[in-house]
């Protein structure tokens, strides 16, 4: 039994954990800076450090945090351990936008990226579609939703590949670069809408976590215990695809995050989503601050992609979780 | 006594296949009924509908008097329980979430309620399945699951409880422990419609057994009237003596 004590010392640490990780990366880079003359605005450390590292921090923050949370809910709404963010096609519809929008050479729309606008067409155009096609007939469900999802990536994916293999040497190096994803220091226009919006999803999500208990139990069995099954998909499979959606555009795929994230906390967590979310959220998050810190200052001033680090950091500590827990059934 | 639940031309297809046809039946409040019959002969079918987990049924199936699909999920689920044949976990849920998760069409908020504690408390009791809380679901035996399954269906505090097979994976004493449970949940006004392959078990402990046979009812009624050789050679094609024990009920006796 989950109670609002248990819940508040999880939240809490997780919080913690989060907020160190925020308040601590943007102190670490290759160039030096002086706090004190950081805080009283003088440059270029006030630039460095609020304008420049703690943007970026913070959309690493979100980004981590957007794409556990879609790991969570697309492994409920899948009953698949090895679901994540990119297994509906979300993500490489996101690809294929972004790719069209180097190909054709699109630089802005008024002030915005068109290269992260098209990502979001391609994203949403896929999630559409995908939620069309696997809502005909009787009854939508987690099979032929992720088979719609599969089929669709793929597609997506042969675009892709087509759009690269005909493009110039200088589009085929921007397509290769953009697929690896990494994350840049972002307006404060743009990082607050993101932000607001992945704590709107974390909210909402929050508000059906007993119901995502249930369905990662089993759709019958989320009926028959009074949830509007068809309803808590749909709203699973938007909000899953919003997010990554969201993050793709402006990152560009990272993946493990949303595989590793949730596995390792179940581990210590358990399987309840009311505890499960708002720690992959937050473990997510650090998690992603913590490898994009590494990225730009491992080789500085050359980045490593941020999704090598995600990788290489995150494999060998997720084989340790394993070992150290005697692998579950579950696995 | 007014029937708790109304079938009438209840028809379900796959594809072209029907797979229950034209049934009329009804079941009150406070009665065991086990449903019999061969495979494929539609008792899972007509569990489903009942439950509210088909959808496009043709026909009536009408639960206090109104249709099942007409019943908002959460009101028939604080109702209605049904237990599935099986249950397999993709994630390490233990098995006290498990049972607690009969309690989610009672209350809307994100924790427990000492209401609900007290329920499960007692589903767990009448269950004998105390000892498995702690422990992770998918490490319990097929029989032990079946058990903390059935004590979050009774945590749900159901006025009809739907069961399809429940004793396929449980040793001789917790089937008859299992019967006897049901016994008393029908004893305490509780309508129990049980599906079921065990024809004596179903004899020794139901009030009435409904026969089922290539999606149509076949027979209805006390045990000694349905339990006879003659429809156990007709329906399931297998030839049996009836005889009757102490207790006054019919027995298969075959080999």
């Amino acid at each position: 039994m989950l109670t609002p004590e248990k819940f508040g010392r999880a939240l809490a640490a997780a919080v913690g954990l989060l907020l160190a990780a925020v308040a601590l990366a943007p102190l670490i880079g290759s160039s030096p800076i002086s706090l004190e003359r950081a805080f009283q605005g003088e440059s270029p450390d006030a630039e460095i450090l609020f304008d420049i590292r703690l943007t970026r921090t913070l959309l690493a923050a979100a980004a981590g945090g957007a794409l556990a949370l879609a790991g969570v809910i697309f492994q409920a709404l899948l009953r698949d351990a090895l679901a994540t963010p990119f297994t509906l096609g979300v993500s490489n519809g996101a690809a294929l936008g972004a790719v069209v929008a180097i190909c054709f050479g699109w630089g802005t729309v008024g002030e915005l990226s068109a290269l992260g606008l098209a990502a979001m067409v391609g994203a949403l155009a896929v999630m559409g579609a995908v939620l069309k096609i696997a809502s005909e007939g009787r009854r939508m469900s987690s099979f032929t939703l992720l088979l719609t999802g599969v089929t669709i990536n793929s597609i997506c994916m042969a675009a892709i590949l087509f759009l690269h293999s005909s493009a110039g040497f200088i589009q085929s190096f921007a397509i290769v670069r953009w697929l690896m994803g990494g994350i840049d220091s972002p307006r404060p226009a743009t990082l607050a809408a993101v932000g607001a919006g992945v704590l709107v999803a974390l909210g909402l999500t929050m508000a059906k976590a007993k119901d995502l208990n249930l369905l990662a139990v089993g759709e019958d069995w989320a009926l028959t215990r009074g949830t509007d099954v068809r309803a808590l998909m749909r709203f699973c499979f938007v909000l899953g695809s919003f997010l990554t959606a969201v993050i793709t555009a402006m990152t560009g795929p990272i993946g493990f995050i949303g595989l590793i994230t949730p596995h390792a906390l179940r581990m210590v967590v358990g399987a309840d989503h009311r505890l499960l979310v708002p720690a992959s959220f937050c473990v997510g998050g650090a998690f992603l601050v913590v490898c994009d810190t590494a990225a730009r200052t491992m080789m500085a001033p050359a980045e490593i992609p941020v999704g090598v680090i995600t990788s290489m950091l995150g494999g060998p500590f997720f084989i340790w979780l394993l070992r150290s827990r005697r692998a579950r059934v579950w696995l | 006594m007014k029937p708790l639940y109304t079938l009438h031309g209840l028809s379900y297809r796959y594809g072209g296949r029907r797979a229950v046809d034209h049934v009329d039946l009804s079941f009150e409040a406070g009665r065991m009924t086990s449903v019999v019959g061969p495979n494929g002969a539609g008792k899972s079918t007509l569990m489903g509908v009942m439950a509210g987990v088909l959808e496009g049924y043709e026909g009536g199936c009408r639960f206090e008097g109104r249709e099942i699909a007409a019943w908002n999920r959460r009101e028939l689920a604080a109702r209605v329980a049904f237990i599935p044949q099986t249950l397999r976990l993709e994630f390490p849920f233990t098995a006290e979430q498990v049972v607690f998760m009969g309690r989610t069409p009672h209350g809307r908020g994100l924790f427990e309620t000492e209401a609900d504690r007290a329920a499960v408390e007692r589903a767990l009791a009448l269950t004998d399945s105390q000892q498995f809380i702690g422990r992770a679901f998918g490490e319990l035996s097929g029989g032990e699951k079946q058990r903390v399954v059935l004590a979050s269906a009774l945590a749900q505090e159901p006025e009809a409880l739907l069961l399809d097979e429940p004793t396929t994976f449980l040793d001789l004493k917790h089937q008859l422990d299992l019967y006897g449970l049901l016994r008393k949940l029908a004893g305490e006004g509780v309508a129990v419609v049980a599906v079921t392959h065990d024809l004596n078990l179903a004899a020794a402990y139901s009030d009435r057994l409904v026969a089922m046979a290539c999606g149509q009812v076949v027979a209805d009624g006390a045990p000694s009237e349905v339990l006879r050789a003659d429809v156990v050679e007709k329906y399931f094609g297998a030839r049996v003596q009836v005889i009757e024990t102490a207790a006054g009920r019919p027995w298969a006796v075959y080999g």
